[in-house]
């Protein structure tokens, strides 16, 4: 049996790894989604086309780890829950119709009348754009506490377009990755630009963020955690030149590594999840609420813990496979 | 009254009445189109993958609206009904997440492969991944089913100052109403879907599609609703019989019965009044809800009035119940007189094609009118004896959900008109587009690219 902090860990744990692969997952199926192309040309529309095949298997597994998080938030936390969900909610409405657009312009796209098509291309671009917008808004709410004074407030906005640019990033690096020609190069171009926004955002939020968390910045900078906290963002900057670098050459010779600039933005994603882990680790509510005091009963926790150590390997399992049957440059797209 | 409560019950009910739209489709369609694929591997007949090949887009849109919607859910939870998660999250919570561990998983991951997989994989294990998929629905609505039965019936837990605490998990899954409830849900899911298949299929024959597959279609679904209509009907009687153990108010309210009586009527129709406590307008068969309810003509049925301030409103139980009968009777007499026909004639005359194409929808209505009749029925409990609808609610402003309520009716009557509208433009472009062989589509330019040029 298993001690009741144990378990409260256990599910910090297996929350933090929903969250991170969602943001992974989903960041770059959001990212392709806001990266569509403008233009009515054949060229253009084939684009378009490719760029939502490369995505077309993958993205309804791929929120599948938000159903887990949030269902993770519900069955562990039932009191951070509630209050978050109350605290948000019209961001979180809003999230739910740009994801409710994303996902049905997908069959309806490739359904509707040729004249409709491109209604349900812009829709496809809005939800998606929409939906990280609303992510990134709700997160910068979320740091500060849920607390909405004016200048946490515009923290949220800058946190949403920050979270918009790395989905961006994250989704050209994939386009790299999936695809080749004149698509690949643009979508090179594209996450350098994207690249550049996140960087720059990413270091706005880090000097805003101990400003106004006084407890962010004694744990940032008091040793010994500070030196630990340091190699964060040297890291970061690290890997985030390695891309940019990178990015300008594409496309390498025979395409090899053509994985590197989607392998850095993942690298820089997880070291950007590990930073926020840091600051506010052990609070489900940053400020207001640990995850000790908003954990469920153990009875349920170890009846649910039992089924998530068994599945969730399965769950990865299959996941790694159907990547490798899509493996390889993205295929124009047929229903059988 | 618009308040908060009330507009916070509006917009749960709109959520998840367009949500179950879809997994009402989708559950059973993925078996019928395991069955076809099963068909076609065992025979070679290219007629099976044809069927398949058209019915996988149908499935693949319906998913999609099934799984967007879905998501939704799962929020609203906390948006709207704290006191839900505060007082059962110790039940809902793991029920929930097993859901979400052992069918969405599958059902999400499989599905890649089984829409696009073909090419990719060999046909065994394309076959197995439309396998996967058609149990990741079904065991999704086993969880799903299994929570919202304990909803009903409730058991296994113990009522503690931090709400309910569950004591036995196998008394809490399967609790009492869960077998009747799920069973009676599978098969208006399988009802749903033969009707979807039946009327689209009818739909391109009277549109002179002269092709065999869409015929095949036909067959298989009129055979398959003939013979699930009338299973509906005696697990529809056990579900009720259950219901009358549990929550004898709730079919106090279905049959309009004030007074608790022997010989208690079958009401045909009547306006149930809950101001003056009576029915008008009555239209009986004497004595025939007691020999439904208790096998007897003297058997002692409970009225509304032996339950003050603790019954559901009764109009919208009664009629919703009567609705639901009503199509699953219909839809019993087209599938047995069509299915009849078919054997004998192999054709079926326009009449009948046309009443098809008119209930396309039929299992959705019938459904929704049955799903409310269970969950008005439930009233005022949220949780049967255990929390009430009220004392759940959030305390979210009145505007904001406002808000949300409006932005969701538009975003989803613009979903529904899209979804109805495509679905015949697709069966309208499948007459005219010649189905290849299947080795042919590979070379061909007959796919759904997804330039949407092709159906």
């Amino acid at each position: 049996m298993m001690e009741p902090d144990t378990l409260v860990m256990a599910f910090v744990g297996l929350m933090a790894l929903a969250v991170l692969v969602y943001t992974l997952l989903d960041g770059y199926d959001l990212g392709v989604g806001m990266l569509l192309p403008a233009g009515d040309d054949p060229e253009v529309a084939e684009q378009r086309d490719t760029m939502i095949a490369s995505i077309g298997p993958f993205w309804d597994a791929n929120e599948t780890w938000l159903v887990l998080a949030v269902g993770l938030l519900l069955i562990a936390f039932p009191d951070a829950y509630n209050l978050i969900l109350r605290e948000l909610y019209l961001p979180a409405t809003l999230m739910l119709t740009g994801l409710i657009l994303r996902g049905v312009s997908f069959d309806f796209r490739a359904k509707v009348a040729p004249a409709r098509k491109r209604l349900w291309d812009y829709l496809f671009q809005f939800g998606s754009g929409l939906a990280a917008f609303m992510q990134g808004y709700m997160l910068g709410h979320y740091v500060v506490g849920l607390d909405s004074s004016p200048l946490n407030e515009a923290f949220a906005i800058l946190s949403g377009c920050c979270v918009m640019a790395a989905y961006g990033y994250i989704g050209g690096a994939w386009l790299v990755m999936k695809t080749e020609g004149t698509l690949q190069r643009r979508a090179a171009r594209w996450a350098r630009y994207c690249g550049v926004l996140t960087g720059l955002g990413v270091l706005a939020v880090c000097i805003v963020n101990p400003l106004v968390n006084p407890g962010v910045y004694a744990r940032w900078f008091s040793l010994p955690g500070a030196i630990l906290v340091l190699q964060i963002p040297v890291l970061s900057l690290l890997l985030f030149v390695i891309n940019h670098q990178a990015l300008a050459r594409i496309p390498f010779p025979d395409d090899h590594s053509c994985w590197l600039p989607f392998a850095c933005a993942a690298g820089i994603f997880f070291l950007c999840f590990q930073a926020l882990g840091y600051s506010f680790y052990p609070y489900a509510i940053p400020g207001r609420m640990t995850f000790m005091e908003a954990a469920s009963a153990p009875e349920s926790l170890r009846f649910i813990l039992v089924g998530a150590v068994a599945v969730v390997p399965v769950i990865l399992g299959y996941t790694a496979f159907s990547y490798r049957v899509f493996w390889g440059k993205a295929r124009e797209l047929r229903y059988y | 009254m618009i308040d908060t409560l009330m507009l916070s019950r509006m917009q749960f009910g709109l959520n998840i009445s367009f949500h179950i739209l879809f997994p009402m489709i989708t559950i059973a369609l993925c078996w019928f189109l395991l069955y076809f694929k099963i068909r076609y591997l065992s025979s070679g007949d290219e007629v099976w993958q044809r069927a398949y090949r058209f019915w996988v887009k149908v499935f693949a849109l319906s998913f999609a609206l099934g799984v967007v919607s879905g998501i939704t859910m799962s929020f609203q939870f906390g948006t709207n009904w704290p006191g839900y998660m505060a007082t059962v999250g110790n039940i809902a919570g793991p029920l929930l997440g097993y859901e979400v561990l052992t069918a969405f998983f599958l059902e999400a991951t499989f599905l890649g492969v089984m829409l696009f997989g073909t090419g990719r994989v060999s046909p065994g294990l394309h076959t197995l991944a439309t396998a996967m998929v058609a149990l990741g629905t079904t065991v999704s609505a086993f969880w799903i089913l299994s929570l919202n039965s304990w909803m009903h019936t409730p058991a296994g837990y113990n009522m503690t100052a931090d709400g309910a605490l569950p004591t036995d998990w196998f008394a809490v899954v399967f609790n009492p109403s869960l077998p009747y409830r799920l069973g009676h849900t599978l098969l208006a899911s399988g009802l749903t879907a033969a009707f979807l298949i039946a009327g689209l299929s009818a739909y391109r024959l009277l549109h002179g599609d002269t092709k065999h597959a869409p015929r095949l279609a036909l067959r298989t679904a009129l055979f398959a609703a003939a013979v699930l209509a009338p299973l509906q009907v005696l697990m529809g009687d056990l579900h009720g019989l259950n219901t009358l153990e549990h929550q004898p108010q709730k079919v106090a309210a279905m049959e309009g019965l004030w007074e608790t009586r022997t010989h208690a009527p079958l009401l045909l129709f009547a306006w149930p009044d809950e101001e003056t406590r009576e029915n008008r307008l009555e239209v009986a068969i004497p004595a025939l809800a007691s020999v439904i309810l208790k096998h007897s003509p003297a058997g002692e049925v409970q009225g509304l009035n032996d339950f003050p301030g603790n019954h559901p409103p009764v109009a919208p139980v009664f009629f919703g119940f009567r609705l639901m009968v009503g199509m699953g009777v219909l839809m019993l007499a087209v599938a047995w007189f069509g299915s009849l026909r078919l054997l004998r004639q192999r054709e079926l005359p326009a009449w009948v094609l046309r009443t098809l194409i008119g209930m396309t929808f039929a299992g959705w209505v019938a459904s929704l009118a049955g799903w409310y009749v269970t969950e008005i029925g439930r009233q005022p409990w949220l949780v049967w004896g255990l929390l009430k609808t009220r004392e759940a609610v959030t305390d979210v402003p009145l505007g904001s959900v406002a808000t949300s309520f409006t932005l969701y009716a538009v975003l989803y009557a613009g979903l529904l008109a899209s979804y109805v509208h495509v679905l015949f433009r697709m069966a309208r472009q499948a007459v005219d587009v010649e189905e290849y062989d299947a080795a042919d589509v590979v070379l061909e330019a007959n796919n759904t690219r997804l330039s949407g040029r092709k159906a």
